[in-house]
């Protein structure tokens, strides 16, 4: 997240709304670089036996960052399928399960603007694990991981639909929640909230993100 | 990518205002291929208001005969965008939303946003001993209220009336008690970042344990109707089936997953809120079929009559203690009492902020209207509700608000075994397919 570089303000608010006078602070915010070994827990274990089952490992993980007591593994998109199966078959990682695709939309991070996050979890070892790619705007592209974990067909039509990441290879990648003629995708951060202002017999409710704001 | 390039319905700007293609099939086309089908087949479209399909779920059959070829689910109709206004309000406030989302089980949303964001406060280990008690007690209320609908409603969708009634009776105790310790039946917004919004009132485990005995007794009459039922049987067994391998790689969770004789319960495996100090057991049955989980869901009750039962001996022992992170930065400073009309701010607080300290009632107004900062950075957090796993992405800024709330809902992800479960069976069975998954619209939608 290298668009959370700064911390400003006392409470997290920028214009107007701040009467606090702290609002002018400005502080570095903790680094979300990549974590230095060991990474403790089974964090260590697992990322030494994808390398010894994936040769490709230090080309394919661009980072191994270790927070709140969670591994997430940032992947190349390009390598994302290949790592899934590893991560799947090998003896000793054994993630059977895929619990879905969360997207992210940080607009601030310049050609990596839209990122796809993967909690994996293994049944037979009882661990967790979290796999992160992160695609640019202008060519919002991932595989599909329908082939390697069938369950997350919905989640990324959910995801295509509120974030416009195009799932390659998806069997059938439609709108899901929102109306199939709904144009744009609501969740992303350039959105806004409501997207259009309600209309009472005449009276308009501006939508939410007009509002006034504390 | 803008509005304009949607690659499945591209638009463009005309005099008469911008026009919309809807890709799809050319009616034409579409003619010609149903002359060319040898079988007469017939798409049926079963929802999505259908009384048996568990809410606003719209099912597309291809029958051939009574058979079903293909079964597809059409969701969305509930959708309501709480994720994205999550990410307007700040993190005390998501709670109020997200209580919303499966209405069945507010507690488990609201637990496992607030383990999530507990998680990334740094605050997991300071929350106090008595709010995981008050946590899991009302999750296991919750988990009995859940299954009372589970089972009512999926009893009804297959044409039995009487236990729906029997059910309905079981939850309104549960929901009663909610209402004595929250003040609301349902989306109650309890459990807060921190802790617990109130204390229980006082000699609230009596009054639980009483309920606890009157359950117990009620459930045996629930048994009695169905359990060992011939005609409830015949409609259940070998139907619906899903074996381990379709679970895994369609990552279902629940008494789904435990239907095929897997012992897996987060409560166990990976515990949270001190589960791990509880006796009780994990449910199985290994039969993958919709009997097999209505068994699950029965017996469940009484492993959740047992937490519960332990649970009241541990408030009895921690009475007084603090319900809330002492972390006056974190914790809300309003003391909410429960009056007449409803939950409310406790009169000892309103004197203090009002004609005692001039710097509470600064804090007061700023924690209320702005909140408190998060660290920044992401976290995942899980909880067992009543449909399997509820997790919870959050991801922060380092603002008051959050930067994304993610829920991997249980009934959106276990919703797509419907194809799985009815395919090649008979078309009375999709409705006990459904039922067994027990999706809530307002979780599958969001």
């Amino acid at each position: 997240m290298s668009d959370l570089t700064k911390d400003h303000g006392m409470f997290g608010v920028h214009g107007s709304g701040d009467t606090s006078g702290f609002g002018g602070l400005v502080r570095a915010a903790a680094s979300t670089g990549s974590t230095e070994r060991p990474y403790g827990s089974y964090f260590d274990e697992v990322t030494d036996e994808l390398e010894r089952a994936y040769p490709e490992f230090s080309n394919a993980i661009e980072r191994v960052v270790v927070h709140c007591g969670e591994l997430t593994l940032h992947v190349k998109a390009s390598k994302l399928v290949e790592t899934a199966y590893k991560l799947r078959d090998t003896q000793s990682l054994r993630f059977e399960m895929c619990l879905g695709v969360s997207g992210v939309h940080y607009p601030e991070d310049k050609d990596r603007e839209l990122h796809a996050v993967y909690p994996l979890l293994s049944l037979t070892h009882n661990r967790r694990i979290r796999l992160e790619v992160s695609v640019p705007d202008s060519n919002p592209h991932i595989p599909s991981l329908v082939e390697v974990w069938a369950g997350n067909n919905w989640h990324e039509r959910e995801t295509f639909d509120m974030f416009g990441i195009i799932f390659d290879e998806h069997p059938g990648l439609t709108r899901i929640l929102m109306p199939d003629d709904w144009p744009g995708h609501p969740q992303r951060k350039d959105y806004p909230l409501g997207g259009i202002p309600v209309e009472y017999k005449g009276a308009t409710v501006p939508a939410p993100s007009e509002r006034r704001s504390y | 990518m803008t509005i304009n390039q949607d690659a499945y319905a591209p638009s463009q700007e005309t005099t008469e205002g911008r026009v919309y293609s809807v890709t799809g099939g050319d009616w034409d086309s579409l003619v010609t291929e149903i002359g060319q089908a040898k079988e007469e087949r017939v798409v049926v479209n079963m929802g999505p208001q259908h009384p048996s399909t568990h809410g606003v779920l719209r099912l597309v059959l291809e029958l051939e005969g009574e058979t079903i070829t293909e079964a597809r689910a059409g969701i969305g109709y509930l959708h309501t965008g709480i994720e994205k206004n999550t990410e307007y309000r700040s993190w005390t406030q998501g709670v109020t939303f997200i209580t919303r989302m499966d209405y069945l089980a507010p507690i488990f949303n609201e637990t496992a946003y607030c383990l999530s964001l507990e998680k990334l406060l740094g605050i997991t280990n300071d929350v106090p001993e008595r709010a995981s008690e008050i946590r899991v007690l009302m999750m296991e209320l919750n988990r009995i209220s859940s299954h009372m609908v589970a089972l009512g409603t999926g009893a009804l969708e297959l044409g039995a009336l009487s236990p729906m009634i029997f059910a309905f009776r079981e939850r309104e105790l549960v929901l009663d008690l909610f209402e004595y310790i929250s003040g609301l039946r349902m989306n109650m917004a309890y459990v807060r970042p921190g802790g617990v919004a109130q204390d229980l009132p006082k000699g609230a485990t009596t009054r639980i344990r009483e309920t606890v005995t009157q359950l117990r007794k009620n459930f045996k009459d629930n048994e009695k109707l169905l359990v060992g039922n011939t005609i409830w049987m015949k409609r259940t067994q070998n139907i619906g089936y899903l074996d381990l391998a379709g679970c895994t790689t369609l990552g279902i969770t629940g008494p789904v997953l435990r239907s095929t004789g897997l012992p897996w319960d987060l409560r166990k495996t990976q515990p949270y809120c001190g589960y791990e100090n509880y006796e009780f057991d994990v449910i199985t049955t290994d039969t993958c079929d919709v009997y097999g989980r209505f068994l699950i869901r029965m017996q469940e009750l009484e492993q959740s009559l047992r937490i519960i039962e332990q649970a009241c001996d541990k408030l009895d022992k921690s009475e007084g203690q603090p319900v809330m992170v002492a972390d006056k930065k974190i914790a809300w400073p309003a003391q909410l009492s429960v009056g007449k009309d409803g939950m409310g701010n406790s009169l000892d607080h309103i004197r203090e902020i009002m004609g005692e300290s001039m710097e509470s009632l600064i804090h007061h107004f700023k924690i209320v209207t702005e909140g408190f900062r998060v660290p920044a950075g992401q976290s995942y957090a899980a909880v067992e509700s009543p449909r399997g796993e509820t997790g919870v992405h959050l991801v922060s800024d380092g603002g008051t608000r959050p930067y994304r709330v993610h829920f991997r809902e249980p009934s959106f992800n276990n919703l797509q075994a419907t194809s799985a479960m009815a395919e090649g069976g008979m078309i009375a069975d999709v409705i006990g397919a459904v039922a067994s998954i027990d999706p809530v619209m307002g979780g599958v939608d969001r």
